[in-house]
């Protein structure tokens, strides 16, 4: 039987406070609770990476993280990454048109951003390492290389 | 195309005679915006696709579901085109549900998007809205200036009159323009001449920008006031019913608000999806055992398919045929049998399925927020359940996060899920199926037996080709009102049996499709991506027995367009040059009409089995295409679709019951399991057929060819799982020992 908790962190930037069942999962109070619907449900399982976030900076699968550990964590979602979808990820992802259904493109741009901050300049074997926790059905997957690629050098240039 | 003519004169009619512009009722939010920023300019609706305003503004209809297809900017694109739009002022709305203005030819009239068939099968009549858009602004610029409509022209958006210099937009013949009561029938310049300008060029999808930030919307982000959620223990075998519900711990979960028995399941209802969740997961149900289903294992079904497809007396029912296969074998030189097989398939589309619902508290009206394949089909499953009109469903499209065959089925039950939830409740609901549900519940590309029995004449001429197809029906069961009209063809399974583009005088495809109880549903190029498996790696068996290089046996059985894609590819993967511990295999498919041609670049690991593909190379040939770029994302979409199913993906079932839960065990194309793929688009001037599931079969035939070409092994069965490939090299070790 789970505790009912309230708990503050930062969501893109902003102080929230919910509360909430300690085991309900940090998705579900992101889309339900805050209506940032940007982030998705896709397994719950950690397994297809569609709900990833930022938690103090590290992309995490917002589906099996409960609030019982998001006391003063500061939160990034797709909906957070930049203003006016500034990003220069996302701007590659409208270059490559990579979005077919586009269910699990905000956690492929989160995962992807994670990656560019830790590594800038990737290889095409690190971002496919690095990428292979997130599942695309619709295979975007040759885009979504060619947009990290093209966000990196745009990034350096 | 006399038919898709005489729907577009229909449906223009209808739409002429009182279509305002109130469609926006079922408009996602993502479009209602813009349409508020035009509320001001004056709108008329020229016909039922295209609404101009008097400030340019050009509304197209989009009739088709969006489900990642791009399919929402392609066909505005051909009525814009036809009508010399400024593209730059088009907005486009997704049309409401309404077959008779928006329905797919290809589907009868039916407002469906499913089979690639999209713009195959709107592309003639939205040509002719276009047209007759042109025509009626050119009309009314000829009577305002009183000249011959010869003299006038258009370039985009504007009407000229280049005798005397004059202009006049579109928006601005909008203000005065009439709008005639009967359509002007329009000839269409033939494609063979046809010069094109948005046609054939790219273009962003206007979809594209809202899913980069998180901004577009599906169903299951659908928020409305009241709004409880709900989740549901279904079934684990269709047809079976609750008969005894433990609901104690359920109850016990905080946040469970009810609970709802239902006919196929247990509904729980709760103040939020993870309290929903729980509460459905706690639930202790014992189930009625009067279901078809129970007992059924697909191991077992496997032998009971192989014993039909091996027993003469029973016959099939014929779904596509030409000459006389029976005499054709008797002649014959020297024959062939192969005989292939897949396990079930699931969809895996990203976004679960989902709806939300808000029943009417005396339950006569309903207002449904959803993400379908056919937005008809979904209002009249929902007014069925309800006992209600299909006037008093308020339909509200959403995109969706995939379809793949799974959200277009008759009885739409995960719509119908959230009306009687809602219905329960007393409020509007949302139900969400877990990814668990989801596959728990799986609707599934079917268990197959493939039997072909090839015949050749004396010249190494096949003349006779025999493919035999036991499998789980699939129409009957997704669709039973389209299985009406089929005399017995399951069109879903066994599509691609038919081989139009090789030169074999003598064909059949026979159905015979047994009810197991399975669920099953069309799933990414349905019958096709077996039939097409079965008939190529047959093919390749043939050409092999025969000493002749598989590539070079298909061009001397292929027609001239199907030669030119098979030759271009085997250009692009320098199909004669050999690789040091690699293989390469070839198939071919003729799919509706698109020509595709794919070679597989492989190496198997001896000790485990593992298939490794380093290269894939496709070519398509898709008639004119509407929107290039788009045809190969699909095809690079289609083609890892179709490797995942080819190398991993596999539904088992004990006794009815589905074995896998999630992508911990039902296992898709990841990134890592990518090869290098190159596409190659060759543009014909033939009618536009399919895009959007064409390659997904390729993969499958292509790669089993490989390994054969590699290690002499056949591989015959989909998914060509390590375990299985390794047993073939063990076999083939055990026949030469």
């Amino acid at each position: 039987m789970a505790e009912k908790m309230t708990t503050t962190f930062v969501v893109n930037g902003k102080r929230q406070t919910v509360t909430a069942d300690a085991d309900t999962p940090l998705l579900w109070v992101l889309r339900e609770s805050m209506k940032l619907t940007g982030t998705k449900y896709g397994c719950g399982a950690g397994q297809c990476g569609a709900c990833t976030v930022h938690i103090d900076g590290q992309p995490t699968q917002s589906c099996l993280y409960p609030i019982a550990d998001i006391e003063g964590r500061r939160v990034t979602t797709i909906e957070g990454l930049a203003p006016d979808a500034s990003h220069p990820l996302q701007k590659a992802w409208i270059a490559e048109q990579v979005p077919q259904c586009g269910y699990c493109q905000s956690g492929q741009i989160m995962r992807a951003a994670g990656l560019l901050k830790e590594n800038p300049n990737p290889t095409r074997e690190q971002i496919v390492e690095y990428m292979n926790t997130n599942i695309c059905r619709c295979g975007t997957y040759v885009r979504i290389v060619q947009a990290i690629e093209r966000a990196a050098k745009e990034n350096v240039a | 195309m006399k038919n898709s003519f005489s729907q577009s004169r229909r449906s223009f009619m209808t739409g002429a005679a009182g279509l305002t512009f109130g469609v926006a009722v079922g408009v996602p939010e993502w479009f209602a915006a813009d349409a508020a920023a035009q509320a001001t300019a004056k709108k008329v609706a020229v016909n039922s696709y295209v609404t101009l305003t008097t400030d340019g503004t050009v509304y197209i209809m989009s009739p088709a579901a969006e489900m990642g297809q791009g399919s929402l900017t392609s066909l505005p694109r051909i009525v814009a085109d036809e009508m010399d739009a400024d593209w730059s002022k088009v907005v486009i709305v997704p049309a409401p549900p309404n077959n008779k203005l928006y329905g797919n030819p290809a589907f009868g009239g039916l407002q469906y998007t499913a089979g690639s068939a999209t713009v195959r099968g709107y592309f003639n009549v939205l040509r002719q809205f276009g047209a007759q858009v042109r025509y009626v602004l050119v009309d009314n610029a000829a009577r305002h200036w009183n000249v011959p409509m010869s003299e006038l022209t258009t370039v985009p958006g504007v009407v000229l009159h280049q005798k005397s210099g004059r202009r006049l937009t579109y928006g601005e013949i909008a203000a005065f323009a009439q709008i005639p009561a009967e359509a002007p029938q329009i000839a269409l310049e033939p494609l063979a001449t046809k010069e094109f300008r948005l046609v054939g060029n790219d273009v962003g999808r206007i979809d594209v920008p809202s899913k980069v930030n998180g901004s577009c919307e599906y169903s299951i982000d659908v928020q409305v006031p009241g709004m409880i959620y709900g989740a549901i223990l279904r079934q684990p075998v269709e047809g079976a019913a609750p008969e005894k519900i433990d609901d104690t711990a359920a109850r016990a979960i905080d946040g469970v608000i009810g609970i709802v028995p239902l006919q196929y399941g247990v509904g729980v209802l709760a103040s939020s999806p993870w309290s929903a969740f729980k509460a459905k997961n706690a639930l202790k149900v014992a189930w009625s055992r009067k279901a078809t289903g129970w007992g059924f294992s697909n191991a077992k079904g496997l032998e009971q398919f192989k014993k039909v497809a091996h027993d003469p007396s029973q016959k099939g029912v014929a779904w596509d045929s030409k000459g006389n296969v029976q005499a054709a074998l008797q002649t014959a030189a020297v024959k062939y049998e192969g005989e292939y097989y897949a396990d079930y398939a699931y969809h895996a589309q990203m976004e679960p399925l989902n709806a939300t619902a808000a029943v009417s508290p005396s339950g006569d009206a309903v207002e449904i927020w959803v993400g379908t394949q056919s937005q008809t089909i979904a209002v009249d499953a929902v007014a069925k359940a309800l006992g209600i009109p299909t006037s008093k469903v308020k339909y509200n499209g959403y995109l969706l996060g995939g379809g793949f065959g799974r959200r277009g089925n008759r009885d739409v039950e995960f719509i119908v899920d959230a009306v009687l939830m809602s219905k329960a409740a007393g409020k509007p609901v949302k139900v969400i199926w877990q990814r668990e549900d989801d596959v728990h519940n799986g609707r599934f590309r079917p268990l197959y037996v493939n039997r072909i029995t090839a015949g050749m004449d004396a010249n190494g001429k096949l003349i006779a080709w025999n493919h035999r197809v036991v499998c789980d029906r699939v129409l009957a069961f997704m669709d039973p009102v389209r299985w009406s009209t089929m005399k017995g063809r399951d069109n879903i399974a066994m599509k691609g049996t038919e081989l139009p583009s090789y030169e074999i005088a003598n064909q059949i495809g026979e159905g015979l499709h047994q009810d197991t109880g399975m669920r099953t549903a069309p799933l990414r190029a349905i019958g096709v991506g077996q039939n097409c498996f079965a008939n190529e790696v047959m093919m390749d068996e043939i050409a092999a027995k025969r000493g002749v290089d598989p590539l070079q046996f298909r061009l001397q059985h292929l027609n001239a367009r199907a030669r030119h894609v098979v030759e271009e590819c085997a250009k692009m993967a320098d199909w004669g040059r050999k690789r040091e511990g690699r293989g390469l295999g070839v198939a071919y498919l003729d799919y509706d009409g698109t020509q595709l041609a794919g070679i597989a670049e492989v190496s198997v690991d001896r000790a485990t089995g593992a298939i490794k593909v380093h290269n894939f190379w496709a070519t398509i040939d898709v008639g004119v295409p509407v929107h290039p770029d788009n045809v190969i994302a699909q095809s690079q979409s289609s083609l890892i679709y179709g490797l995942g199913l080819a190398l991993t993906e596999r539904i088992t079932i004990e006794d009815g019951v589905v074995q896998q839960s999630n992508f911990y065990d039902y296992h898709v194309a990841r990134m890592k399991d990518l090869p290098d793929i190159s596409i190659k688009l060759i543009p014909t001037k033939n009618q536009p057929s399919g895009a959007g599931q064409m390659t997904t079969p390729l993969a499958a035939p292509a790669i089993s060819n490989a390994v054969f070409q590699l290690a002499g092994v056949r591989l015959r069965q989909q998914p060509m799982l390590p375990d299985r490939v390794h047993q073939a090299l063990l076999d083939q070790g055990t026949r030469s020992a």
